[in-house]
């Protein structure tokens, strides 16, 4: 049995080594192979190039923020410190905002993300039941919400009035749930075999013990590929602090410190007028600026290159049309 | 007619009583998920009539005066509106022009590259830039553009200009900025899902065309290319939605005293008036208007993909 296989496998490299050898002498075939090194060449020095622009800025940056302060800003350092130090990491961890804000911005990707993943599963579960008497509305009431929004400013007010401004659960909790991540699990498992479902129902499962232990279970990829979505979001955003946290300190986050430190500069940049006026503009040096962004970026690139599979899976999903 | 369907679906779950009593806790979390989709996602739709109002603080919503349309007057006869509507039109169509071209054609090449040793390395750098905020990139770019920043010192090098290019202070430069930060940021990220669409083409069409004597390129224009034509048209639909909306971050960021001409967008002059200055009535006049035109043109977009026979959205 086991030779036949082998036998058949032989056979088959055979032909393929007999065809590749008949095209090999095919006169217009090896005018092709010229054009075909020439485009992996010009391939190869754009991929280079995409590389280096690429990465260039944020390896530019580490080596800015373990040089010494008053050097760095002579300029010239390029991907490695000229005069090494860790003194701006200690500056800028010394800071307070900074280190509050990292814990806000911790605590609000943790509890963030668990409850977007609880809240969008179970939708996406209650969506996906093809018995389910109100199954249409409820997934047509949620993608209306991906296409039409209030707005700005009536939205604040909303805040406002629900006290959801100066308070930590802005962060967590007016977008806990999403038309297009319920969109992506409901997608996911509707792929599940339904007899497995099925079983469960006729031992007597109710709907949440199927939700529980039968179909999260199976979703866990999917589970992880949202939480990977929120969890950057949340990490990221900055805007609803300045939106809606502005004032209170307490519940500033680390990208919003971080912003900050680096809009003194633009700001003076840009108004001419306020540098030669000479006015005093409270500028941090540019390697402790360098260290604050890399302590923001860190714990995203330190992570994202072990979850590929599950952002490209779930891009994919995402990308079916509804 | 909704009767008769309703009366049809009761007859579809005619067994329902048993099965009504089985999805009572399906049931009672839609209610829940519904109040909470009620609440945040629609009625900030009902607050859309305060542009109809003039609304203060201290009369709140069911106190102030009702003013029809003056709001929407003042807001069209405005030409900082106006030149703020052309601001963000035009630098969401180049954004979208630009990275969706870009997607393409590195997914397109990364594709080429046969040894996965090379390819994979390539994807992850490429993928880095999408998970920075947009505060590290315009920080990142602040320094790279800055007079003592490397695109300076390249260009001084080359001999390109003798005096260093103050990049943020030329407002004709602001917009292919503005792009070139979305192309970085998103081109690897872009061209996942295209790249997914091409690894999905039957490989025997390439086998076939290779046989003809077709050549790389051949290969892309008339095998690649059409492959993927409906996965870019269902995403150029999905992301003309998003044209009104494209990079407020990056202008509020990059954004100075000497370029606000040209990169101040609807969201920033929102923000201008809604907040800073406390009208909130203009401001969700013109949030309203910006999302009114969101959806006409995804409708619009919608229907020529339509009228063409091609893929669409719905």
């Amino acid at each position: 049995m086991e030779e036949k296989v082998l036998d058949t496998i032989n056979e088959n490299i055979e032909e393929v080594t007999e065809e590749e050898s008949k095209v090999k002498y095919y006169p217009p075939k090896k005018r092709m192979k010229g054009g075909d090194l020439i485009f992996n060449i010009c391939n190869g020095i754009f991929m280079l190039l995409f590389c280096v622009i690429t990465l260039y800025p944020v390896v530019n940056t580490l080596a800015i923020s373990f040089n010494d302060g008053v050097d760095a800003m002579r300029g010239g350092v390029h991907i490695i410190p000229r005069m090494f130090t860790t003194e701006n990491y200690e500056i800028v961890l010394a800071l307070k905002g900074i280190s509050r804000g990292a814990i806000i911005s911790v605590l609000r990707t943790v509890i963030g993300t668990l409850l977007a993943l609880a809240a969008n599963a179970l939708l996406a579960f209650i969506v996906s039941q093809r018995k389910f008497v109100f199954r249409s509305q409820l997934s047509l009431f949620w993608v209306i919400t991906m296409y039409v929004n209030g707005g700005m400013i009536p939205v604040m007010i909303l805040y406002k009035n629900l006290h959801l401004t100066n308070s930590f659960w802005v962060y967590v909790i007016p977008g806990m749930v999403s038309g297009f991540n319920m969109l992506v699990m409901r997608t996911y498992m509707e792929g599940l075999p339904y007899e497995l479902q099925e079983a469960a129902q006729i031992d007597g499962a109710g709907y949440m013990r199927i939700f529980l232990n039968v179909i999260s279970p199976l979703c866990k990829p999917i589970y992880a590929t949202v939480a990977l979505f929120v969890a950057v979001g949340q990490w990221n955003s900055w805007f609803d602090t300045m939106l809606y946290n502005r004032m209170s300190d307490q519940y500033t986050t680390l990208q919003y410190e971080l912003m900050k430190m680096l809009s003194a500069v633009t700001s003076l940049k840009g108004n001419a007028s306020a540098a030669t006026t000479g006015q005093s503009v409270n500028i941090t040096p540019i390697s402790v600026r360098a260290a604050a962004t890399i302590i923001t970026m860190a714990p995203i690139v330190a992570l994202y290159p072990f979850l590929q599979r599950y952002f490209v899976t779930g891009l994919t999903i995402g990308g079916v049309k509804e | 007619m909704s009767s008769e369907k309703s009366s049809e679906k009761k007859k579809e779950f005619a067994i329902t009583k048993k099965e009504l009593i089985k999805q009572k806790v399906l049931i009672i979390w839609t209610v829940v998920f519904v109040i909470y989709g009620f609440i945040f996602y629609y009625l900030p739709l009902v607050g859309w009539l305060m542009a109809f109002q003039n609304y203060k603080n201290k009369t709140g919503f069911f106190h102030s005066k009702w003013v029809g349309l003056t709001k929407f007057k003042f807001l069209f006869s405005d030409a900082t509106f106006i030149r703020v509507i052309r601001n963000t039109f035009c630098m969401g169509t180049l954004n979208l022009i630009f990275t969706t071209v870009m997607a393409i054609v590195f997914a397109i090449l990364l594709n080429e590259i046969r040894n996965s040793g090379i390819k994979k390395p390539i994807q992850t750098i490429s993928y880095l830039p999408h998970f920075l905020s947009w505060i590290i990139v315009t920080g990142i770019l602040n320094d790279a553009l800055s007079s003592t920043g490397i695109v300076n010192e390249l260009l001084k090098n080359f001999g390109l200009v003798k005096d260093t290019v103050p990049f943020f202070s030329i407002p004709a430069l602001f917009w292919p900025i503005v792009t070139f930060a979305h192309l970085w940021k998103e081109t690897g990220w872009n061209a996942i899902i295209y790249l997914s669409a091409i690894t999905s083409i039957d490989p025997s069409l390439y086998e076939a065309a290779s046989i003809d004597g077709a050549g790389r390129w051949d290969k892309i224009k008339h095998i690649t290319l059409p492959g993927i034509k409906s996965t870019i048209i269902v995403l150029l639909i999905m992301n003309m939605g998003n044209l009104l909306n494209a990079g407020f971050e990056v202008q509020y960021l990059l954004g100075n005293g000497l370029v606000k001409s040209v990169s101040d967008t609807i969201d920033i002059y929102v923000l201008t008036w809604g907040i800073s200055q406390n009208d909130y009535s203009l401001g969700t006049a013109a949030g309203i208007f910006k999302s009114v035109v969101s959806i006409v043109i995804i409708l619009l977009a919608n229907n020529t993909a339509k009228k063409f026979g091609e893929e669409r959205l719905f």
